[in-house]
């Protein structure tokens, strides 16, 4: 039975007589939402509009734009932007290659699962594996070091750093691109390939043509998920790279330890603005899913 | 269209590169804690160590109780939802996904004020209280994945006629919720728990910021101590998501076997 039959029939049931007490039956998980979801959540945002003593005022949304605080933004903007692109790029083609490349049958589930696996190994442990693989004694250090007589750290390259903590978050963001994406591109119809490659279009045309102006809304939209998926993370940074950089989370982590602010009142400002960048790219992915939905059917 | 799979592979190979190589070389790396040779030492002393297994024992409760509490909140819901207020379905959904808007850290933030010493509702004061926080805490995390496997597997069937069946039949409210809905949705269920398991198990920001020995924090504390033990705990924490979230895809397999 559909969703929709399941709603027909049960709209169609004895719940429209007495809607007053049916919906008793849902204020637990309100109750539940707003005392650990919604009022912990306004609170900060009510605060990021008081001063110390309650009163109202917009200091802290200005002392935001201090050099401090703004290149603390710019640095996670700019981790999760590249990480976003970088986890959409590899994805795409992963996601690709395994829905319509031809592969045999093992490959897909093997990579799917992988996939599911991964988009969760992230955090702590995730930050230990890159230090064994691109920390300074780390294997592939090593092994470019030995075999092509690469010194990794000569050329610069530091793992607590933009590329190496860009590099470490595509570890979970690849992953969650291909499980996004593989359900949108199984939505592009075989006839639409067929019809193409008879009227003489080449795959690249295809892709160009048919494909990418049908999946946009959704490759954009997964984008805008992974962004927002990495600039809450809070773990795999820290335990890379400690407090040496100064992205927000980074920022906000100490402030809720040790109130390195020294203003209460900005910590909740830091808050209210990483609600507001993720809930703009949340926005906007739901607005493109919305608008995929429409083709992709 | 002319079909070469050169390119699918040389993606599926680029990828498994870049996602086996870090699990190789973190698998190397534990293996050198003694000189010269490869041994199983960094991991003989992480499983030995007392630190370890308590603060492990106490994420697996911890996860067991989000699991609980979240069933008990999600399921019931989503029954009912299902059941008498199909028009509230947008709004609950809605509220489920707000944690993957809204960063934990700001969640466990909103936490520290609204329930520290000096609030009303002080839970952060004792260790209990606190241990009930962080539960609520992990619940809200594992909302959006909990209420839409129970959603789901509740879509897949009839809700309306086994409530009616059941009620016809004498059962209660509660009776038709633990003995028809419960059992029918086990599959569903089970799958949200083993992602909450493998969400929970290893979380950081929520035990770090609240003070709990959770397996997180000492994950971080160790790494930033040691040389060969974290890579050892990066093979174990990546063998406990994998067991966890291999056993959801089967069970999700099988739920389908069933469907069928």
């Amino acid at each position: 039975m559909s969703e929709a039959n399941v709603a027909a029939t049960v709209s169609a049931g004895s719940g429209r007589r007495r809607p007053s007490l049916a919906i008793l039956g849902v204020v637990p998980f309100f109750v539940f939402a707003a005392a650990f979801l919604i009022v912990p959540t306004g609170l900060l945002v009510v605060g990021a509009f008081q001063d110390a003593e309650g009163g109202l005022t917009l200091a802290n949304i200005s002392k935001l734009f201090s050099p401090s605080i703004l290149s603390a933004y710019a640095i996670s903007l700019e981790i999760s932007a590249a990480s976003a692109l970088g986890g959409a790029v590899v994805g795409f083609f992963l996601a690709k290659a395994i829905v319509s490349g031809g592969l045999p049958a093992w490959v897909r589930p093997a990579v799917t699962t992988f996939s599911g696996v991964a988009s969760n190994f992230a955090g702590v442990p995730l930050a230990f594996a890159f230090l064994a693989t691109l920390g300074r004694t780390g294997l592939v250090t090593w092994a470019l070091m030995e075999w092509f007589g690469v010194n990794l750290y000569a050329t610069g390259f530091k793992l607590l750093s933009f590329t190496g903590l860009t590099l470490t978050y595509l570890y979970f963001q690849i992953p969650l691109m291909v499980l996004i994406l593989t359900p949108a591109l199984e939505g592009l119809k075989k006839e639409w390939g067929e019809a193409a490659s008879i009227l003489g279009a080449s795959s690249l045309q295809y892709w160009r043509m048919i494909a990418f102006p049908v999946l946009w809304p959704s490759l954009l939209g997964a984008t805008l998920l992974l962004f927002a998926n990495a600039f809450g993370a809070v773990a795999t940074a820290y335990a890379l790279t400690g407090s040496s950089l100064n992205i927000v989370t980074i920022l906000l982590y100490a402030q809720i330890r040790g109130d390195v602010l020294h203003d209460q009142n900005l910590g909740y400002a830091l808050a209210l603005g990483m609600i507001v960048i993720t809930g703009l790219a949340n926005v906007g992915y739901i607005w493109l899913r919305a608008w995929a939905e429409r083709w992709v059917k | 269209m002319k079909r070469s799979t050169f390119g699918s592979w040389a993606s599926v190979a680029i990828g498994a590169i870049y996602f086996l190589l870090p699990l190789l070389a973190t698998f190397e790396f534990s293996l050198r804690m003694k000189r010269g040779v490869y041994s199983f030492e960094a991991y003989r002393i992480v499983l030995g160590d007392v630190h370890f297994q308590a603060s492990f024992l106490y994420s697996v409760v911890l996860a067991l109780a989000t699991i609980i509490v979240g069933a008990i909140i999600v399921t019931p819901t989503a029954y009912w939802v299902r059941l008498k207020l199909p028009k509230l379905r947008p709004v609950v959904e809605f509220v489920t996904l707000l944690p993957l808007v809204v960063p934990a850290i700001v969640i466990v933030f909103g936490h520290l004020r609204m329930y520290n010493s000096q609030s009303l509702l002080p839970l952060t004061d004792s260790n209990f209280g606190t241990d009930v926080l962080i539960t609520f805490g992990y619940v809200t995390l594992s909302l959006p994945y909990m209420y839409r496997s129970v959603d789901t597997a509740l879509g897949a069937i009839d809700v309306a006629t086994l409530t009616e069946a059941a009620e016809s039949l004498g059962a209660s409210r509660f009776q038709t919720l633990t003995r028809v809905i419960f059992p029918n949705i086990r599959a569903g269920l089970l799958s949200g728990a083993f992602l909450t398991f493998a969400i929970v198990i290893g979380e950081f920001t929520f035990a770090s910021l609240l003070n709990r020995p959770a397996f997180g924090p000492y994950l971080q504390l160790v790494g930033a101590n040691r040389a060969y033990e974290p890579a050892a705990l990066a093979i174990i924490a990546f063998v406990v998501t994998w067991a966890a979230l291999g056993l959801m895809q089967l069970v999700g397999a099988a739920r389908r076997a069933v469907t069928k």
